[in-house]
């Protein structure tokens, strides 16, 4: 049984991005600062350290997650992906792609977060309407756009998507 | 001019930015992203829970021995190292960066831990006792602008610190040929564009040096960089201000970062090492900022045709507790177009500032528009409904007429270009308001509630750096010396091999503006936008800077970007300079395009841009006689529309005017007061679109931040000043199932000010769609006073009529007056003792002790004055209190008063209650009554949970008052079952009551 | 803000969790999604010695569809639930109710007993729990006990669990022939915390209607299937009895008139349903 005394810092490893990682963190230490601070992740953002705004989020075993609400203690173990798995070799992917061309992103902050949300929802969920993408949205704060070119981005990779799923498999 | 930019590729085009790869993957670096130095510690800041108080000792002693902790700044350090932040107004009304004596709002700063990391330097917070001394608390404007409020500043003798008086044409004139005079009050409430980035501060004192070194994410204006620099007591060049290339969104918000940049400054200098300093939400919401909330009254002249004469306004504007430079912006930024879109030429304007024991206000995009146009454009709703006109033909009547720019509005703004009835009409028609009109019909044909908003703004851009002297009166501003004007710089460089990059006075947060600086300068140069470096990073000790850098006001798409087109210009002029004269050929014959340089009429005749960079670098010989050498030109822009104020007071506040007209239908349900809105169409002359990708984006994202001011945002405040919006919880910023898609026009009247026709755009729809949205609740409900934010339960409210009314009457009222009070309860209990004994308990100490629930001690400090150690919790949230507790109106053994005081690290409470005792048959029915109000961290987080937690509370009370009496059972009657103990006796009795299940 | 310093425990057999709680009691917090509980210690609300973390514990996540109920078991994420194949059929209260909890992004780890131990009166789990009568069990050294949702929820966010207890199964009863069920619910945004949550069992004879987010706990009334002037009776005592607070988002009177006609449209579509 895992067991961490509270002045404790312990060697937390764990799978980020594929790779196996080690960091140390007390128990208190927000998932969040232990990535950003101790491993520098810094395309981890905080924006409210209460789980409301989503700019944190992260995926841990598979499913999305906010990194402010969890523990450092908690991913001991654990598979973790951030938005640097979406692009390979500087490539970006066809969701990141499509938030360029409609303009999905501004200042850029709440941007990660919501591209983890996405990318873990159209697994799901691959042939959302309007309304449902909007509601997945609805778990992210943004100021800047008003989530006009965001909910466009995410249909236009639904449709290509789509078309790519009509193809005969090669 | 506009000819020679209007046939550029790039210019005008919706091109994908530059700046998205590195925020797509996470790469860009924000400012807590920046590397720090080895050894830099981490700041937590101590903020008052008072909105008003005295500070009569801190001892920081116990927080200096927590672990980690290096330092503990409090007022006195702060005094000894700074001097208080320079006004726009000479009054007594000093702030530092750390409150001094006393605290005036809840949140502000007080004392400052510096220690190894932001974890222990939050847990030494605790551990510094501040004895306060609370005041009474001035907190809604009207009330602190009465004779007789509390004073936030004492020595100012009152706390409406400024009042000017303006008139313009001949007002009294216009009301007095006015066939109706219509009236509206409007109450515009704060509220933040709160960007997902809060403020970052990384701070170095170099000691060598005697130089700050500060990183952070300031956004301008630089105006306030000697505000720093003066209070840091340090030259100019001695306070280096750096910020990186991105910024997670600013809205003006990150001009009010500079009470800490000066903190942790001195921190930096006191430790000798650098501090960095994270805020987080709580401190955001709380303490960094607010839009100024503004009571206006509004009156319109008119004529039965619905001419409108004149208008008269006042406003009183809430700047809460004090005036940090640049205030009182908003109140005077939009002054020169306070007639709006309307060509009226008599306005009488009056501006009272007022000071309330509130979160200071500050820049927050929109700068007064908001507020200002939320006064004009009910009122003309209203004029619309009195007499008895459509709203859209009688804003049509009064626009300011097409043909008669550049317009000089009567209190100094000169509006450059427009058509506002053309861009009206194209509205009307590509946005299909007639089928708006027949959808809101047939709705009300159904029995809905379903109307048509309008609003007709004029958006002002580029600010005026002297628009804040109007301020003071004319032989005042004569003494200081004129200012006015804007300047922007751009800097472009080319290198040895031809590759080009460019900084300019810009910083950016999200706008795009890398990408439009790269457009422009492509278009001059013959490169491609991707091919240029905009590095939008700024160091006030390497940059070419002036007191208008910045991003605020919308400066960057007409200023910075005139500035980047001349840089470009020059440049470009050079390169052909230099080609012509490498190439012997005259320089009217070259074209500059894909890299080269060459003749239009016989493109073999040409040379690399490369070779020509090449040659000014490594070969000044070869250049034209007199030429300088290398390839680097610094563009500066200043136009010379932007004046002084005049003595007549006028005040072109702007440089460009953009016009917005927007219209919506919104459907409003009858029992829910749920708001739907149909459909939202907004018109946008905002001269020449730069990025037509970008333009939109603005718009969006105003409209998103309009509708939340419309329908959900407002930083909540008590009357005690109390704060409630602390989290985003409870401070609500919408989300994408409530933002719909607006439908965006546009309509293009260059500016003739500005070399690429440019305007601004970003603000817009922050003034047009709060009013417009409220304009269609208006219509759809008849309703004419409605104060954002427009919520179901506000609507509901304001439509059902009486509510059918509670099947049973309520307890008789008691002696005490607990109906102000912001938490209440009543109830009632049997306690199986007869009166006397039960009031025995209820005045013994040790008694009380067993009693109360969580009671670690109670002590009698005086006649009936008990002080007690309590913890106190519902659910998981449990803390320590201090409670005093006084007993009055002591009527032994039938009633008394109860009045109490908590105070703990989780907030404080005040109340009062009534108790009273009737002996019945076995025992003693206990009645009581309660009203407590709550401030600190559990009001700012949730007060909700107090109410449940007090029921709790008092439920465990009299189950213990109940199982300590120990008195015997009485006879079971027939209807309630033989108790098989004492203890399940009183459960059963609780039962009855209601009290449990 | 962060929080104040704690011990981190993972066990991974119920038996090394409920030997914990024996031990150290009040001194320990459980963790499961963590929505609730780490929101609230960030801002120091919250303050365990001790941290438990039972996400580890496999055999607490599983969903067994019984004769008289579904049982949940405490750490299975509200997401897992929603996407349940059987749940539209065996309760269609529960789907219709649990699309309203939070977001996407909190229901993947969310877990359900997570939300019935933590008892908001907003929330919709507990809500669903009481009206369809269901139960919860406590497992701790000294045994396991199962406890009617109407004893379990005692007060705002406080329970009948005790210091060494902890949430092991959270027990839904299936829907009953000749039942409809609705939910609907007012917030201001989508995900946020209820300000009047409704739910509704209805028979041909009988109505059985759930309030969330105005009394300090979900609050069920029984009646025999009013309507009109009865009903709107019935719901006006209701209203005025559940003693709703005002608070920043909505009024006390807006609570009552959301009881009267928000629980009116909710009778109506689960009698539409039953039909």
């Amino acid at each position: 049984m895992l067991q961490i005394k509270s002045d404790e810092r312990k060697a937390i490893t764990f799978t980020l991005n594929g790779q196996k990682v080690t960091g140390f963190a007390e128990p208190r230490m927000l998932l969040t600062d232990f990535l950003r601070e101790q491993l520098g992740l810094t395309e981890i953002h905080v924006g409210c350290e209460h789980g409301v705004c989503g700019a944190c989020t992260i995926r841990i075993d598979g499913k999305v997650a906010r990194g402010c609400l969890t523990f450092a203690a908690q991913i001991d173990g654990a598979e973790v992906l951030t938005v640097k798995s979406l692009s390979e070799d500087g490539e970006l992917s066809e969701l990141q792609k499509a938030f360029r061309k409609h303009h999905a992103l501004q200042c850029g902050y709440c941007t990660p977060g919501i591209l983890m949300s996405t990318s873990a929802f159209l697994e799901i969920n691959p042939n959302p309407t309007e309304e449902e993408i909007r509601l997945m949205l609805s778990g992210h704060i943004c100021r800047c756009t008003g989530y006009v070119g965001m909910v466009h981005a995410v249909q236009e990779v639904v449709e290509i998507k789509r078309k790519n799923g009509n193809k005969p498999a090669a | 001019m506009n000819e020679v930019a209007n046939k550029g590729k790039f210019v005008g085009k919706a091109i994908e930015r530059v700046e998205d790869p590195q925020l797509l993957t996470g790469q860009a670096i924000f400012t807590a992203d920046m590397p720090t130095r080895e050894g830099t510690l981490h700041a937590a800041i101590l903020r008052s829970p008072h909105a008003h108080a005295e500070i009569v000792a801190i001892d920081t002693s116990a927080a200096l021995r927590q672990p980690g902790v290096v330092a503990v700044l409090t007022g006195r350090e702060i005094k000894e190292e700074s001097d208080p932040f320079l006004i726009v107004l000479r009054k007594p009304m000093d702030q530092w960066s750390l409150a001094i004596d006393r605290v005036r709002f809840v949140g502000e700063s007080v004392a400052l831990v510096v220690a190894t990391d932001r974890y222990l330097a939050e847990d030494a917070l605790e551990h510094i006792k501040v004895e306060y001394k609370p005041l009474p608390a001035a907190v809604f404007p009207q009330d602190a602008a009465k004779e007789g409020a509390p004073l936030v500043h004492p020595d100012c003798g009152t706390n409406v610190v400024s009042e000017r008086h303006f008139s313009y044409g001949d007002p009294d004139k216009a009301f007095a040929e006015a066939d109706k005079i219509v009236e509206l009050t409007v109450d515009y409430p704060r509220n933040s564009q709160t960007p997902m980035e809060g403020y970052v501060v990384v701070a170095e004192y170099r000691h060598d040096e005697k130089t700050y070194d500060v990183q952070s994410n300031f956004q301008g204006p630089f105006t306030v960089h000697p505000v720093m620099s003066k209070a840091l007591r340090v030259k100019g060049t001695q306070l280096r201000m750096r910020s990186p290339a991105y910024m997670g969104g600013g809205f003006g918000i990150k001009q009010a970062i500079f009470p800490y940049v000066v903190l942790m400054c001195i921190a930096s200098k006191r430790v000798g090492r650098p501090v960095r300093w994270i805020e987080d939400r709580l401190e955001h919401l709380t303490a960094a900022i607010a839009a100024p909330n503004r009571v206006i009254r509004g009156q319109a002249a008119v004529k039965n045709d619905g001419t409108i004469l004149g208008f008269r306004f006042e406003q009183l504007d809430d700047y809460g507790a004090y005036l940090r430079p640049p205030m009182p912006g908003p109140l005077y930024r939009q002054h020169g177009i306070m007639t709006g879109a309307y060509g009226v030429k008599n306005i009488a304007i009056t501006n009272r500032l007022v000071v309330t024991n509130k979160t200071p206000s500050g820049m927050v995009r929109g700068f007064g528009g908001p507020q200002m146009y939320y006064g004009i454009e009910r009122l003309i709703q209203r004029v619309a409904v009195e007499l008895g006109m459509d709203h859209l033909e009688l804003i049509k009547k009064n626009l300011v007429p097409a043909g008669s720019f550049p317009y000089r509005a009567p209190a100094g703004a000169l509006l450059d270009s427009g058509d506002y009835q053309a861009a009206v009409a194209i509205a009307e028609k590509d946005g299909r308001l007639a089928e708006l009109r027949a959808r809101r019909d047939k709705a009300r044909a159904e029995g809905r509630l379903y109307g048509i908003g309008f609003a007709a703004i004029v958006e002002p851009a580029q600010s005026n750096m002297g628009y804040l002297s109007t301020i003071n009166p004319v032989d005042e501003r004569k003494k200081s010396g004129p200012k006015g004007g804007n300047v922007a710089y751009c800097t472009i460089n080319i290198d040895p091999l031809g590759n080009v990059s460019v900084t300019a006075d810009s910083l950016p947060q999200g706008q795009g503006h890398a990408t439009v600086l790269s457009q422009i300068i492509a278009d001059q140069l013959g490169v491609r936008p991707q091919d240029i470096v905009a590095n939008m990073e700024r160091d006030t000790q390497r940059d070419p800077w002036s007191i208008a850098q910045g991003n605020y006001s919308s400066r960057f798409s007409s200023a910075t970007t005139s500035s980047a087109f001349f840089a470009a210009c020059r440049l470009r002029e050079k390169l052909l300079k230099i080609a012509a004269h490498l190439l012997k050929v005259p320089e009217d014959t070259l074209e500059l395009a894909e890299g080269k340089v060459f003749q239009k009429d016989n493109p073999q005749v040409g040379i690399r841009l490369s070779r020509v960079a090449g040659t000014a670098h490594w070969s000044p010989s070869e250049l034209p006689p007199g030429m300088a050498p290398g390839l680097s030109e610094t563009g500066a822009w200043s136009p010379p529309e932007l004046e002084p104020p005049n003595d007549a007071d006028q005040i072109n506040t702007s440089l460009t005017y953009s016009f917005v007209f927007d219209f919506c239908g919104v459907e409003v349900d009858r029992d829910t007061g749920r708001i739907r809105i149909d459909r939202y169409v907004t018109m946008h002359d905002s001269g020449k679109l730069l990025n037509p990708l970008l333009a939109k984006g603005q718009v969006y994202g105003a409209f998103a931040w309009g509708l939340g001011a419309a329908l959900f945002e407002e930083f909540v405040y008590k009357e005690d000043g109390s704060f409630l919006s602390g989290t985003f919880a409870d401070y609500l910023c919408p989300t994408a199932p409530e933002v719909p898609e607006p439908q965006i026009l546009h309509f293009e009247s260059p500016s003739p000010f500005t070399p690429l026709g440019a305007k601004g755009i970003a603000e817009s729809n922050c003034m047009s769609t709060p009013v417009c949205i409220a304009n269609a609740i208006a219509d759809a409900t008849g309703l004419k006073d409605l104060r954002l934010p427009l919520t179901p339960s506000k609507l509901a409210g304001l439509l059902q009529g009486d509510e059918p009314a509670p099947p049973k009457k309520a307890e008789a009222p008691a002696a005490a007056n607990i109906a102000d009070r912001s938490v209440q309860g009543r109830g009632s209990a049997f306690v199986p003792a007869p009166p006397r004994a039960v009031w025995q308990a209820l005045i013994d100490p040790e008694m009380l002790k067993r009693v109360v629930p969580g009671c670690h001690s109670v002590a009698l400090v005086g006649p009936n004055t008990y002080d007690a150690s309590i913890t106190l919790g519902v659910g998981v949230v449990k803390g320590r209190f201090k409670a005093k507790v006084s007993l009055s109106n002591l009527q032994a053994p039938k009633s008394a008063i109860i009045q109490g005081a908590l105070d703990g690290p989780l907030g404080s409470s005040e109340g009062v209650g009534n108790i009273s005792l009737a002996a019945v048959d076995g025992g003693t029915q206990v009645n009581y009554e309660y009203g407590f109000d709550i401030s600190g961290k559990v009001a700012a987080i949730g007060g909700r949970m107090l109410d449940g937690a007090t029921r709790v509370l008092m439920k465990q009370f009299f189950e213990r008052l109940g199982s300590t009496m120990e008195a015997p059972a009485p006879e079971p009657s027939s209807s309630t079952p033989a108790p098989k103990a004492k203890t399940s006796w009183w459960k059963v009795i609780l039962k009855l009551l209601g009290l449990a299940k | 803000m962060k929080p104040h310093k704690f011990d981190y425990v993972r066990p991974t057999r119920l038996e090394e969790a409920l030997d914990i709680l024996s031990s150290r009691k009040d001194d320990v917090r459980i963790i499961a999604g963590g929505l609730s509980l780490v929101a609230m210690m960030n801002f120091r609300l919250v303050e365990p010695a001790v941290l438990m973390d039972i996400v580890h514990i496999e055999s607490l996540g599983y969903i067994k569809a019984g004769e008289q109920a579904i049982e949940v078991g405490a750490i299975t994420q509200q997401a897992r639930l929603l996407a349940w194949d059987r749940l539209p059929a065996l309760s269609p209260l529960l789907a219709k109710g649990m699309p309203h909890i939070g977001h996407f992004q909190t229901r993947s780890r969310g877990t359900v007993g997570g939300s019935i131990a933590h008892s908001d009166p907003s929330s919709e789990l507990p809500l669903c729990l009481a009206v369809l009568d269901g139960s919860v069990t406590l497992a701790s050294t000294r045994g396991t006990r199962n406890v009617k949702a109407e004893d379990f929820q005692v007060g705002l966010m406080t329970t009948d669990k005790q210091a060494d207890e902890m949430v092991t199964a959270v027990h839904f009863p299936v829907a009953r022939p000749g039942t409809g069920y609705a939910f609907d619910e007012v917030t201001m945004r989508h995900g946020d915390l209820a300000i009047c949550a409704i739910a509704v069992a209805a028979t041909k004879d009988r109505i059985r209607m759930g309030v969330g987010g105005v009394a300090d706990k979900p609050t069920v009334r029984e009646w025999p299937a009013l309507s009109g002037k009865d009903l709107d009776e019935a719901l006006n005592e209701f209203a005025w009895d559940l003693h709703g607070m005002d608070d920043v988002h909505a009024t006390a009177q807006y609570r009552r008139q959301l009881v009267r006609k928000l629980g009116r449209k909710v009778i109506l579509e689960a009698q539409q349903c039953c039909k």
